[in-house]
């Protein structure tokens, strides 16, 4: 199938500002599908709210726009009543890990075959640019016009504590490692969790003084690398992207199957 | 692997919201913002089909078409 049968043309174009990072997301998340040819049916896209969350309006697949950081308790009650079905469910950072940080470490815990992508842009765009637990120390923002002080959650640390089974990292602008990432992640049995610097140009860039989209971009392209590649042993400083962690550990739908077995068993006996 | 050539870059003008991201990345400088701020094809003889600005444009509105050498 062609790219476009996978999306919803009649809200196109999108909401998304002009160079949104979400935007390019979203083209690498259907060209993943594609390639792994799934059937439009097979998948289930629960997404919570903000701009992140609008992703599940533009594609043609199975959608729930659900409630701000919920997105995986619902995702978890479609699992666990159609563990046939794919459970995509992208989130902000925001909504990922402040309003939603609780239900993303036990997602990660109970390791449910779900795959959470967190498209990071540092900030909260669709209220007006106020700092998210992913900003980090010394970023404007319209609740920091000082900066600000407090420490950023690192996604990929923070979901390996959890014990995701999966676990990754890369950038919009990245867009062939994401898709392979993101194929791989949808494959993967078990938890797995993606996270994909964005970039907000509208809220973050203009108030940090990062330029249009493209600078950004080319900031997203200097300021990481590799895991293992010679530019991130000469300076530990930038952002490593890649795999972290891919294991195999019990999936909670199949535990919970065998305990649906063990106690009809004991019932009829 | 036959040497791949452009058929068409096709821009739907609609969807495009003028970022500016596949004009900045473009490898070979064919792609520029015209007078309506919409990304146009200017030089599509120096495209090598990298399919870059495809992949990378937030608004999907791009989509290079290629035929292969000795085929079609």
């Amino acid at each position: 199938m062609a790219v476009k049968d996978y999306l919803r043309e009649r809200y196109f174009p999108h909401m998304w500002c002009p160079g949104c990072g979400h935007g390019t997301i979203l083209n690498s998340l259907i060209r993943a599908v594609e390639e792994l040819q799934l059937h439009k049916n097979e998948i289930v896209m629960v997404s919570g709210i903000g701009c992140s969350a609008r992703i599940s309006g533009y594609v043609d697949f199975h959608s729930l726009h659900t409630i701000h950081g919920r997105a995986l308790t619902f995702a978890t009650g479609v699992k666990l009543s159609q563990p046939r079905l794919k459970v995509l469910v992208p989130m902000g950072d925001g909504d990922a890990l402040a309003i939603g940080g609780n239900h993303f470490i036990h997602a990660a815990r109970r390791n449910i075959d779900i795959t959470a992508i967190v498209m990071n842009n540092r900030i909260y765009g669709m209220t007006g640019g106020q700092f998210s637990p992913l900003s980090g120390p010394g970023v404007k923002a319209t609740t920091a016009p000082f900066t600000t002080i407090d420490d950023n959650f690192d996604v990929v640390e923070l979901a390996t504590a959890a014990g995701a089974s999966f676990v990754a990292r890369s950038t919009a602008f990245h867009v062939k490692e994401t898709t392979e990432i993101l194929k791989k992640a949808i494959m993967h049995k078990g938890f797995s969790v993606v996270e994909l610097l964005s970039q907000c140009p509208t809220h973050y860039g203009r108030k940090n003084k990062e330029g249009d989209a493209a600078s950004m971009l080319d900031l997203q392209k200097s300021g990481t690398a590799k895991i293992g590649s010679k530019a991130l042993e000469k300076n530990p400083a930038l952002t490593p992207r890649g795999i972290f962690v891919d294991t195999d550990k019990p999936e909670y739908c199949e535990e919970y199957d065998k305990i649906i077995a063990h106690a009809t068993k004991e019932n009829i006996s | 692997m036959a040497r791949q050539k452009l058929k068409e870059i096709l821009i739907n003008r609609d969807w495009c919201k003028g970022c500016g991201i596949c004009v900045h990345f473009c490898p070979t400088k064919v792609l520029e913002l015209d007078g309506k701020e919409k990304s146009t094809a200017v030089r599509p003889e120096d495209c090598i089909c990298c399919r870059m600005c495809e992949l990378r444009c937030p608004d999907l509105a791009i989509e290079v078409l290629i035929e292969e050498d000795g085929n079609e």
